[in-house]
This record gives C-alpha cells, sequence and structure tokens, in this order.
C-alpha cells in the first residue's frame, strides 16, 4: 500500500512529456525482448557475440520503425541489427512514442541507398484500429478524445466481434489486443498465413469485414443485404450483438433514443411510413415527466414501441420483413465494429507499439484479453509516472535499485499475457518448420 | 530440366498420372494442347533474333492498347472487342476446333512473346505493375471467348490445389451457402459443384462477401471458378517478375539487351513502341515536310507548322511538341538542324540561331545534357500538361482552341466541310478530343466513320496518326501500282 501512496505521489510530477520521465522508463521498464520475440517469431539470442548464434531473423532486421520525437519530428525507415540496437537508439533519442511497420526485402535504414522503388514491404501483421472518435456520432457521453468507462463498452462489443469473426471465418489463431492509451483499441494478427498476405487480400478482408459506412450525411450506413438477407458471417455478428451489447450500451446505458435528436434518426432509418408516423405522433406528445419515474430507459421503451408496432404489421408481408430487416441493421449501425480501413488495407502503414505511452494521459499501451475485454477499464491501466513511482518506492528497500524493472511494478500481469502470446507464437512457428521439413523429406 | 519444370514435390510424381499431359519435348516444333498458356514453364527452343524482336513487339502493340484502353476508361466488352481485332491482325490464336490454321506455331509465337516482354519489363515495380495489369485483361478476354469445353480440359491439366467439397458437407453447410446467392441463382444450387480454397486465393469473392467462409477456407461454387484462375494467374505472374528481375543482371547477352531496352521504352511512352525510333529505313528531309504535313500531319501539328512558317518563329513548347514529333516521323538530327535553321532564317541570324537554339535541338535528340532519348509527347500529354499561353500555338487544337478557332483552323487547314463540321464539334463539346481527332481524320482520308485509324483504333498519339496516314497513301499507291501493271 505504501508504495501505492508514493506512486501516487510521484505521479503529479511525472509529466510523459518531459525526457527525464521518457528515459527512464525505456531503460528501466520497457519489455523490450517481449517485444522483440513478438515481431521477430524467434526467441532472443542469449548472447549474440557467442559464435554460433544464429542470426536475428529478417523478420526484426529488416523491419521498420518511426519514432516520433518530443519535438514531434517524425523520423521513418529505421531498422536495427540486435534487440539491444533498438534500446540504444531509443535511449539516445528519448522518443514520446514508436512505431512499428512492415518487414522489407531489404533494410529499411538502406532506404537512401537503395534505388528509388526498390524497397517493398514484403511481410506485415495484420492490423486493425478501432478508435472511440468514429462513434462520435451515436454515442451520447463523452466526444472526441474523451473515453470514459461508458463508451468503452462500444469498444468491448467491437473487440468480441472481430476476435470472434476472425478465428471463426479467417482461421487466425494469433491475435493481440492492444490498448492504444487513450480512446481505442489495436489488433495485431501473427499468423504466417496472416502476416504474408498482400495488400489486395487485406482489402478484401476489411470488404469483408466492413459494415458501417457513409459520411455525416448519410442517415443509413449499412447497407450489406444480399436479396434481403444478411451473409452467414454478419448474421452470427448480428447474435452476438443482439445477445450481449445492444440492450445494455444502446439502450440502458448510452440511452441513444433519449433524445428528440436520438429518436428523430431511429425513425429516419426506418422504411416505413405509416410505422414512422404512428411512433413519431407518441413520442412527441411524450410528457417529459412520464419517463423519470420509469424503471426502463426512455429508449428501452421506444425501442419496445418499435417492436409493437412491428408486431402489428401482418406477418409473412414483405412490409413486415423491410421492417424486421430494419430493425437489425438498426444494431448493426450502433454497435458494429467501426474499423480505420486504411491502417489495415497497407503492409507499410505503421502503428504505435505495445508498451508505448500516450503522451496526453500517460497511460502504457498495454494488452488486452478479448475475452475479459468487458471488464477492462482504461482508468486502471498504469501510468507512466505510476509504475516510475513504484520502482522508487521499492528503490529505498532494495541493495541495487538497478536490477528493478517492469517484474516488481504493475506493469508485469500485461508483459505476462504478451510472453504468453509470444510462447504461442514460437509454437506455432516451430510446428510450422517442422510441417516444411516434412515436405522436403518427402521431395 | 526436368527438375525445374516440374512444380514442387508432391505434384511431380502426380505427372504420370493420365490426367496430366504427358510433355514431349520437342526442340524445333513445341506443341501446345490449350489455347490458353499460364506461362508456367519458360520456351525451351531456339527462336531467331529477329523473332525475338518483332514478336515481342506484336504482343507489345496489343499490350499498348490495352492500356491506352484503361487510361480511356472503356468498358471490358468495348476492350474484349478492340483485343480481338488486335489479335487478329498481330498475335491470332485458334481455338483446337480450328483445322486449318497451324495452332501450335500461333501459340509458339504467343508463348515466346510473352517471355520476352517479361525480360523487358521485369526492371522495375512501376513497369511490372502494367505489364501484370495488361497481360491479365488479355488473360481474361481469351478466357472468354475460349471454347467452353476446351477451357475445362485446360483447367483440368493443371493443379490448382482446389479441394471438392464433398456432398455430406455441402449438404451440412447448405443454409449458409445459400445465403450467399442471390434468388436468381438458388434454383441452380441443387446441381452447384462446390470448391474449397484457402481464401487468400479469391480475394476479389471474399471483398463482395459472395462466397462462404470457415477457418481460412472459401467454398466457391463452380461458377466463380474463374475468379480462382485469375488471381492464380496474376499471383503466379508476379512471383515470376520478381525473379526474372532478380535474375536478370545476371544475363550475359548483348544481343538482346538493346532489344529489351527499346521495348521497355515503347510501353513507358504510353505507346506501343513503334513511335519511338523512325520507321526503318525511311528517313525524311527537311524540304519533305511541307508536303508532309498537308497530307499526314494531324491539326495540332499542322497548325504549329503553318505558325512556323508564317512567323518564322516557335515558342519554346512548340518547338518542344513539334520537334519532338518530328524527330519520330523520322526527322534526323542533320536534317533537323536544317530544317530549323532554315525557319527560323527569316526573322534570325545563323548566329543567333547557333547561339540560342542549336542546343536545344540537340536535346531533343539526346545528344547532349541528360543524353535522354526524349519520346514525342503522346495526346494524353498534350491535353493535359502545359497548356498553352497567349501568343502561343503549341497543345491540341480540339481542346485549347476557341470553337470558332477551331472552325476556321479546320476548315483552312484541313478542308473540313461546313456539313461535317458538326460531327466533329459535337464531339469536342462533350470533351471527347480523341475522338473529334479520329473523325478528322477519317473524313480527310475517305475513310467509313467508326473505322478510326484501323480497327475502331482511335488516335492517342500525333505520331500514330501521322504514321498510318503514311501507311495508308503507301498502300494506295502500291494497290494503284498493281492496277496499272494489270493494266499493261
Amino acid at each position: 500500500m505504501a508504495a501505492n501512496d508514493v506512486a501516487m505521489a510521484t505521479e503529479q510530477q511525472a509529466d510523459p512529456k518531459s525526457p527525464e520521465v521518457m528515459s527512464a522508463f525505456y531503460s528501466r521498464l520497457y519489455p523490450f525482448k517481449s517485444l522483440y520475440t513478438w515481431l521477430s517469431h524467434t526467441p532472443v539470442p542469449i548472447s549474440t557475440k557467442d559464435a554460433g548464434v544464429p542470426k536475428s531473423s529478417t523478420n526484426w532486421t529488416h523491419r521498420e520503425f518511426a519514432f516520433t520525437l518530443q519535438n514531434d519530428a517524425y523520423l521513418r525507415y529505421n531498422s536495427f541489427q540486435e534487440v539491444d540496437d533498438l534500446k540504444k537508439q531509443i535511449m539516445r533519442l528519448i522518443p514520446s512514442r514508436f512505431e512499428i511497420g512492415a518487414v522489407y526485402n531489404a533494410r529499411p535504414k538502406d532506404k537512401k541507398t537503395l534505388p528509388a522503388s526498390a524497397l517493398q514491404p514484403l511481410r506485415r501483421e495484420l492490423v486493425f484500429d478501432i478508435d472511440m472518435t468514429d462513434y462520435d456520432a451515436i454515442r451520447t457521453c463523452c466526444t472526441g478524445g474523451a473515453i470514459c468507462r461508458r463508451c468503452w463498452a462500444f469498444i468491448s462489443a467491437a473487440v468480441s466481434v472481430l476476435d470472434t469473426t476472425l478465428r471463426r471465418d479467417f482461421g487466425y489463431q494469433l491475435l493481440l489486443w492492444v490498448y492504444s492509451g487513450r480512446r481505442g483499441i489495436h489488433c495485431w494478427v501473427s499468423d504466417e498465413s496472416a502476416m504474408v498476405l498482400t495488400d489486395d487480400q487485406r482489402r478484401a478482408i476489411m470488404g469483408w469485414l466492413e459494415v458501417v459506412k457513409g459520411g455525416k450525411d448519410m442517415v443509413k450506413k449499412v447497407n450489406v443485404r444480399v436479396a434481403g438477407g444478411l451473409p452467414p458471417s454478419l448474421q452470427s455478428s448480428l447474435d452476438i450483438l443482439n445477445e450481449n451489447h445492444f440492450m445494455p450500451i444502446v439502450l440502458e446505458d448510452q440511452d441513444c433514443f433519449g433524445s428528440r435528436q436520438g429518436w428523430e434518426t431511429l425513425l429516419e432509418l426506418l422504411p416505413d411510413r405509416e410505422v414512422v408516423s404512428n411512433l413519431r405522433k407518441k413520442w412527441e406528445d411524450e410528457d417529459e415527466d412520464d419517463y423519470s419515474s420509469k424503471e426502463q430507459s426512455i429508449s428501452e421503451r421506444r425501442w419496445n414501441d418499435l417492436r409493437r408496432e412491428v408486431k402489428a404489421v401482418a406477418k409473412g408481408s414483405t412490409r413486415r420483413a423491410a421492417l424486421m430487416a430494419a430493425m437489425e441493421d438498426i444494431v448493426l449501425q450502433y454497435t458494429y465494429p467501426r474499423i480505420d480501413a486504411e491502417v489495415t488495407k497497407h503492409r507499410n502503414h505503421l502503428l504505435k507499439a505495445p508498451f508505448c505511452i500516450h503522451p496526453s494521459t500517460g497511460r502504457v499501451c498495454v494488452p488486452v484479453d478479448p475475452k475479459m475485454v468487458k471488464d477492462f477499464v482504461p482508468e486502471d491501466v498504469p501510468t507512466v509516472g505510476q509504475l516510475l513511482g513504484e520502482l522508487d518506492a521499492l528503490g529505498t528497500k532494495t541493495e541495487d535499485p538497478s536490477t528493478l524493472n517492469w517484474e516488481h511494478t504493475s506493469l508485469k500481469p500485461y508483459v505476462d499475457m504478451m510472453d504468453e502470446h509470444n510462447r504461442r507464437i514460437l509454437q506455432a512457428e516451430r510446428e510450422r518448420k517442422q510441417a516444411e521439413n516434412r515436405k522436403d523429406m518427402s521431395w | 530440366m526436368a527438375a525445374l519444370t516440374a512444380r514442387r514435390g508432391p505434384v511431380a510424381s502426380t505427372s504420370t498420372k493420365s490426367s496430366a499431359p504427358l510433355h514431349v519435348e520437342n526442340h524445333f516444333q513445341p506443341h501446345y494442347p490449350y489455347r490458353l498458356n499460364f506461362y508456367d514453364t519458360p520456351p525451351q527452343f531456339d527462336v531467331t533474333l529477329e523473332q525475338f524482336e518483332s514478336w515481342g513487339l506484336d504482343r507489345l502493340r496489343i499490350l499498348a492498347e490495352i492500356e491506352s484502353s484503361f487510361v480511356r476508361n472503356r468498358a471490358f466488352e468495348e476492350l474484349k472487342g478492340i483485343v480481338n481485332t488486335q489479335q487478329k491482325k498481330y498475335l491470332t490464336l485458334n481455338s483446337n476446333t480450328a483445322i486449318n490454321a497451324d495452332k501450335d506455331a500461333e501459340r509458339k509465337k504467343d508463348h515466346v512473346s510473352h517471355f520476352v516482354l517479361r525480360l523487358a519489363f521485369c526492371r522495375s515495380e512501376d513497369l511490372r505493375r502494367r505489364f501484370i495489369k495488361a497481360e491479365m485483361a488479355l488473360f481474361k478476354v481469351r478466357w472468354e471467348t475460349d471454347d467452353p469445353k476446351e477451357r475445362e480440359e485446360f483447367l483440368k491439366a493443371r493443379a490448382f490445389g482446389w479441394g471438392d467439397v464433398s456432398d455430406a458437407e455441402k449438404a451440412e453447410l447448405e443454409p449458409h451457402l445459400k445465403a450467399c446467392l442471390n434468388p436468381k441463382q438458388l434454383q441452380y444450387f441443387p446441381q452447384e459443384k462446390y470448391y474449397k480454397v484457402p481464401w487468400s486465393r479469391v480475394p476479389d469473392l471474399v471483398h463482395g462477401r459472395r462466397v462462404y467462409l470457415r477457418a481460412g477456407a472459401a467454398y466457391v461454387p463452380s461458377r466463380e471458378q474463374s475468379s480462382i484462375v485469375f488471381q492464380q494467374f496474376q499471383a503466379d505472374l508476379e512471383e515470376a517478375m520478381e525473379m526474372t528481375a532478380r535474375a536478370l543482371p545476371r544475363m550475359d547477352e548483348d544481343r538482346l539487351t538493346p532489344i529489351l531496352d527499346h521495348l521497355s521504352k515503347g510501353f513507358l511512352a504510353g505507346v506501343a513502341s513503334e513511335y519511338s525510333a523512325p520507321e526503318s529505313g525511311e528517313s525524311v528531309t527537311a524540304d519533305m515536310i511541307d508536303g508532309l504535313a498537308k497530307k499526314h500531319f494531324p491539326l495540332c501539328m499542322r497548325a504549329l507548322h503553318e505558325h512556323l512558317r508564317k512567323e518564322s518563329h516557335l515558342r519554346h513548347q512548340g518547338r518542344l511538341q513539334y520537334g519532338l514529333f518530328l524527330k519520330i516521323v523520322g526527322l534526323s538530327i542533320e536534317e533537323a538542324l536544317a530544317f530549323w535553321r532554315k525557319a527560323f532564317s527569316g526573322k534570325m541570324s545563323d548566329e543567333k540561331f547557333t547561339k540560342e537554339h542549336l542546343y536545344n535541338i540537340k536535346h531533343n535528340y539526346g545528344l547532349v545534357g541528360k543524353m535522354a532519348n526524349y519520346p514525342a509527347r503522346s495526346c494524353q500529354t498534350i491535353l493535359t500538361t502545359y497548356p498553352p499561353g497567349a501568343n502561343e500555338f503549341h497543345g491540341c487544337p480540339y481542346r485549347h482552341y476557341s470553337e470558332d478557332n477551331l472552325k476556321t483552323a479546320l476548315q483552312s487547314m484541313m478542308g473540313i466541310s461546313s456539313h461535317d463540321m458538326q460531327d466533329v464539334l459535337s464531339s469536342v463539346r462533350t470533351q471527347h478530343y480523341h475522338v473529334a481527332c479520329t473523325r478528322v481524320y477519317e473524313l480527310t482520308h475517305g475513310i467509313r466513320k467508326g473505322e478510326g485509324l484501323g480497327g475502331g483504333e482511335t488516335v492517342n498519339h500525333p505520331n500514330e496518326y501521322c504514321q498510318r496516314s503514311r501507311e495508308l497513301e503507301k498502300s494506295k499507291n502500291a494497290a494503284a501500282a498493281d492496277d496499272a501493271m494489270k493494266i499493261d
């Protein structure tokens, strides 16, 4: 407990924008070895000076890193021979954050000496970026950069749908979810079959996944039906959303149809003039006082009003079918993952590395367990100040404070999560090599 | 060689099965059982240098026409028609049912020319991308026009690695599979055969959610087979081009290098290679230009010429546009110097000409400075770059002249009657400048509307215009000479 108190005290002074804080973070806390294994799909070499140690894989040596310096300068096309070289460079530059790019056909740092356009991205994790700003039109609690426990529920719905879809439809298994430090989440897929996807194939995945489309001026943002029905994959996603997410998030917590603007939007999404006019009449006359006493939220009641109206339409009629479809589309529009497509489509797109510090919140970009995403609380993620405070508190009791690292702080469970993920990557890599060897033998 | 041509281990052992045709190697007359070719194996026989170049050129003409169709946003059906006419001219491919054609010879030319162009276009990312795109389109056209039965046999002969979906599995997945079909297709479901492939092989189907996916496997109805085939063709070609690019520096063959350079430059300039070098043996001299201009130059060049004659001067962009055009028409550097010196002499001393213009003309010919062999400007360049300012006469008259000026120019220089004028002007008003120029070509050469430069081709390069015009005259003269002989 004492450690926590000190942590709280230092947290005030630990400005994530100060070079001293960041330097201490990178030298004492950042888990470089875990990062290395995760990116290279190989264990960290015990000592690189030993003869016979296999050289770093090109997954590492030809990998692009980009640094954002304290003065916002952006340095692209860095690459490193060993994990220590990356650490040395980071200690020299003290970037406010750094990003990870593709594995190229040559070392990215040699870009200037290579002929123009000779440097081409070859491999890259399949990545997804979900950002809360894309939900501004529907969330009622915060806007812009702000995020609270309540809007995190949208992210949690997105994660459960996307995680399930990637495993079920595409067969991927090595997914790492990482909190972006403020208002979003990233997903990195490290399966070999995902690493080698071309840009065209990545675009195809986005085509498969993307459901909510269109800008501000487009009211109906979901148009995915083939002859009235939903494609099987989206039907399964809809089931997940209906079962666990739509009701608690949209109806109860966010109360999306509570305000006049909210229910007007809802009516605009309905294709039936009669139903719309019935509901409009009912809701316009509703008395403000009617709501407060009820246990149900206004949105929930209105959703039930809509249901009743739909049930009143003759069963089996095309009108009824169209209304049912519209209600399903509304569920998708309000809860289906909103993915930043551009990040996924191009192999050479850069994405912030896990365990970086978000410059404005000071929080660490920690891995998130998709099964527990519902219980994840962004405010509970350790900040750089808190972690350094924990180290300082321990340092007064330890003989040699320089031996202390992330293992002794509340960062440990998150690094452990990544190491566990890395073990699965290494296992998959071994199995793949064995399968390849068998194939070679038969030849 | 056998080890090289066999694809991967397990497949090699199956090659003795009856389904895979036994390839009998004949070094002089290779046999091709199918019209379509996946170009898996490079030609392993001798070809002459002349065949190497001329076959490559012929294929290039088709690819260049495909490229320009992309640029002009032609629909696939239209592209198909154009490719078919071009193929008949340069690279005929008959189906197995054609009895009288020497199919093996045709297919040999197709096979060789494909590999020649691979060598020419593997050197840069940009060239590779454009080549693959054009070859893909060519393959698609051939695929669609192929005899369905032959196509099926062709597919059987090559292992695509698609797994059959058993009836039991199909029954199990029926609701999912049906959900991906539109109502029209539903009725065929019972007969439909399904294949299972890794999803990454059918990205376009995945993109449009037109297949069912489970754990990375796409369930593809046989109707969508072509999608798998096209993707495979493209993926294989991409990989092969990368390999060729890496191996190319090791190619020790200085007879081929200049030919390959020549071919790739032609493509780079955005047009078939015939315009990057003068027609062989046909040099043009300075004093021929006046005559040629009247008969064979498109309006843009004609206007520059008339202005040069009237004012004894042209401004910089005009000199560039016209000078490069004349270079490709066949004016040698000596003749070009003579031509420009004389043209400017009305207003300029010899000394001043030497001081101000000699260098630029030599530069155009790649003799000084960067030493680049500049191509002549294509219609696209003329239309979209360096719009003419006041007192400048370059550019495309159809686009850059006011309607009144254009009318006058067409009347005075091309002799277009007021009756035909509307036809031309209506294309101009809808901004179809290529079409307007092509129409003028038809009118001035007495060609039926729609024929264009031949086979419905539109003008996309001033030199193309000029060359076709000269060819036409030559063939007319030859025909006339023939007639004269007969009379004798």
